[in-house]
């Protein structure tokens, strides 16, 4: 079965692409191809890198750009703010009460065991009301599309998502290198997401906390892999970028060691995860965080973007109940569909998952960015056997999924368009409302019929485009 | 308002810029005197390495002071944290732990000649490029200068970055001057040898001073000049009157930003003081050696109570 392409339906270019597709027949396409030389070249220059974990050098690598955009109508785009914004409120409720009352355990429609025996459950957030009561002040979606009506909600990142900064930077790359296309169709902006976070963070602000709040991101690094992106979203928020050895409690506060002393910080926009938070409440060898700053957030004294404990909320065991999660707290149906998921920790699927190991995708639990999963239809007999034994070992660690038929968007290739698979990652910030900026990160398999999107597995972006429409 | 971490960041990507030339320069210097006179090459470059503070470091991997060896050595060898190529690892390195406090053009000159050296130095650079390799290495700095000084707004992260680039460039010259003050000492039995006129030379050119010396002096080369405009000369960029007078005025803006002086500032101005009054003859009688290890040693004292002062660590 051919997937649905999204640029183009039956030899014709679909709605959103018809004015792209007339700009595009009337370019020489040697002037495409230095563009998108271009691109690299502006990309190499201004350092926007990343790292490859468990490569031998942890060289830095560009995600590679294509300079086709996705483009999404604006009516398509409505329709899944509304989904998505229902979304993260049933995940933040979920959160709230999972770790205060726990209703949705007592009325039954969720098993005990899968809160109680899951890592990301944090016991040190039983009880903790985070500043304005939010957990998931940035949450990126993934979503995947399989026809023109079809999309599905692939999994929630609510620890701290990341690839925001590749968002703005395709599309000031985009503009940059084709400028009179911006004129001809009409996009909608996304550049100010960093002015959007500023003011989604300063809103919920320490309750104690009078005037205006002093932010900073906290990264683990310049060798992190997403080191640019943080230095990147200080820098246009206009906070300090600040590492671990920086910050110490100080009279009951978080500070950070400036050429004049130690000033307070009040919103910290954290970009490590959970375990390296606080040695003296999680990891004890973590250089990365704060001595005693958990101590500080139960104080109320700051807010810690996203919420410690929050990776409750976008496990894949959790992940499979999220219907019945939006259902609980929202009162309605969610409006975008979860992807169909076996739990393997279940007998019965975990028979029906090794019978059809080929046609399906496994996942880990608590995986991310792609690592540790099986393509059944794009595996040998042989991993397909190795796959099935580390499954029986350990079947609760695994989540399958249907191998979906995702829809593409043409890339640039040296013999001119070819459709590739991509995804979807808007950005919802949540705090005093709900902001989303229309658009988001565009995920691209570059390989011909790969599946796989990630970036540390060889996946590039493309710019997002909502059209105002 | 600045981080600690950030003030240190920026001391040190310019000290590191200011090594790469600084190195690129000595490795120029030696190339000249091996070219013009074979027979003293090897002791030549000793000196070199010796002014480059690393010759301890080259001795314990290489027997061979030949030119091959030594510029390898002062360019490429990622095993001596002051080569080209380290240095300006460790510059970009810096730079982008605090590329926020940059500005964009700064940011990109110093990204773009970590990627023109490390293209450039790949391989061993063969003798006869090697001229226009220092040469690209001295103008992928310059522009990097060219960026900073253009386009950097003049508040404190300037200021850091200023006082990196001064205490290592007045440590340079200091150096310099040390490892060749033999050739200072009036001696009778030297003067007006054609050795010492090339050795003087020598010193001038590997701080890029031949030209101004002769502007300034009238091409008279005489010990006790080329002392005093590299030690004492006030117009001269890479004086260490000059650099001095850069920290102090650095450091000055810094304290009336903060609202606060620290020890610091007393340190650099006694310094500064000092330059100011002294005469190159008494320079001379007190001991020219022993004036040029005091200057590095309190040189070295002066980055350490700023990186206290100013809570880099």
């Amino acid at each position: 079965m051919t997937p649905f392409d999204e640029m183009r339906l039956g030899g014709q270019a679909r709605d959103p692409y018809e004015d792209y597709q007339r700009w595009f027949d009337r370019q020489d396409p040697k002037r495409l191809k230095k563009k998108a030389d271009d691109a690299e070249r502006v990309f190499r220059r201004t350092g926007i890198t990343f790292a490859v974990y468990g490569e031998q050098e942890a060289a830095e690598r560009l995600i590679p750009f294509d300079i086709v955009p996705r483009i999404i109508s604006g009516k398509e785009w409505r329709r899944l703010v509304q989904g998505i914004e229902q979304r993260v409120q049933a995940l933040n409720a979920f959160l709230e009460d999972i770790y205060h009352r726990q209703e949705i355990l007592r009325a039954g429609r969720l098993p005990r065991e899968i809160i109680s025996n899951n890592e990301a459950f944090l016991p040190e957030m039983i009880g903790v009301r985070p500043p304005g009561g939010v957990y998931t002040h940035i949450t990126g979606v993934d979503i995947v599309r399989t026809g023109e009506n079809d999309f599905f909600v692939l999994e929630d990142n609510a620890r701290t998502p990341s690839g925001v900064s590749y968002m703005l930077e395709n599309r000031e790359t985009m503009m940059q290198l084709f400028p009179e296309l911006f004129q001809q169709v009409k996009v909608l902006p996304v550049e100010h997401y960093p002015r959007l976070l500023r003011q989604s963070l300063n809103a919920v602000k320490p309750q104690n906390c009078e005037g205006a709040p002093t932010v900073a991101v906290l990264t683990p690094g310049s060798f992190n892999s997403a080191y640019f992106e943080h230095a990147f979203l200080a820098d246009q928020m206009g906070v300090e970028l600040v590492e671990g050895p920086d910050l110490r409690v100080v009279d009951g506060h978080v500070a950070m060691r400036t050429t004049q002393g130690y000033k307070r910080i009040d919103v910290l926009y954290r970009r490590i995860d959970d375990d390296y938070l606080d040695p003296l409440t999680f990891r004890s060898d973590s250089v990365l965080g704060v001595p005693g700053i958990m101590d500080v957030y139960r104080a109320g004294n700051i807010t810690i973007a996203n919420a410690p404990g929050t990776g409750i909320s976008d496990d894949k065991a959790i992940y499979s109940y999220m219907p019945e999660i939006v259902e609980f707290y929202t009162g309605s149906k969610a409006i975008l569909p979860n992807v169909p998921t076996w739990r393997c920790s279940e007998p019965d699927s975990l028979a029906y998952v090794l019978d059809h190991l080929d046609e399906l995708v496994v996942k880990e639990v608590h995986g991310s960015g792609g690592y540790g999963m099986l393509v059944g239809p794009a595996a040998s007999k042989k991993e397909l056997s190795a796959f099935a034994a580390k499954l029986r070992a350990r079947p609760k660690n695994y989540i399958a999924q249907p191998t979906l038929s995702l829809s593409t968007c043409p890339i640039m290739t040296g013999k001119g368009l070819a459709p590739r698979h991509v995804d979807l990652r808007p950005f919802v910030l949540v705090s005093d409302r709900i902001r989303i900026v229309p658009g988001g990160l565009t995920r691209v398999a570059l390989k011909k019929g790969s599946l796989v999107v990630n970036s540390s597995q060889g996946g590039g972006t493309k710019d997002t485009w909502v059209l105002d429409d | 308002m600045l981080l600690g971490r950030s003030a240190n960041g920026l001391y040190w990507m310019a000290r590191y810029i200011e090594r790469a030339e600084n190195m690129a320069r000595l490795a120029d210097t030696g190339l000249r005197l091996a070219l013009t006179q074979s027979n003293a090459a090897s002791d030549e470059w000793a000196s070199v390495l010796t002014s480059a503070g690393v010759r301890d470091l080259f001795e314990e991997t290489n027997d061979n002071f030949d030119t091959a060896t030594v510029t390898n050595f002062l360019l490429r060898d990622t095993d001596n944290p002051s080569s080209v190529l380290s240095s300006i690892d460790t510059a970009r390195m810096n730079a982008r732990m605090v590329r926020t406090a940059l500005t964009r053009e700064t940011w990109e000159s110093v990204n773009e000649a970590w990627m023109a050296l490390h293209r450039m130095l790949r391989h061993r650079v063969d003798e006869p490029d090697l001229p226009a390799v220092l040469d690209a290495v001295k103008r992928e700095t310059a522009l990097i200068r060219g960026a900073f000084q253009g386009t950097m707004l003049r508040n404190e992260v300037f200021d850091f970055a200023q006082i990196g680039t001064l205490i290592e460039r007045a440590d340079n010259t200091a150096r310099i001057l040390d490892v060749k003050y033999y050739v200072l000492l009036p001696s009778a039995a030297w003067v007006g040898s054609s050795l010492d006129n090339s050795q003087w030379q020598t010193i001038l050119r590997s701080v890029s001073a031949l030209r101004s010396y002769r502007w300034t002096y009238d091409g008279d080369f005489n010990s006790s000049k080329i002392a005093d405009f590299l030690i004492l000369n006030r117009r001269m960029p890479r004086s260490l009157a000059f650099s001095y007078r850069g920290i102090c005025d650095s450091l000055d803006y810094l304290a009336d930003e903060y609202g606060e002086r620290q020890p610091c500032h007393e340190l650099a101005h006694a310094r500064l003081t000092r330059l100011k009054s002294a005469d190159i003859a008494d320079v001379f009688d007190d001991g020219l050696h022993e004036f040029l290890s005091d200057f590095i040693r309190d040189n070295a004292a002066l980055g350490n109570q700023i990186a206290a002062d100013f809570r880099f660590y």
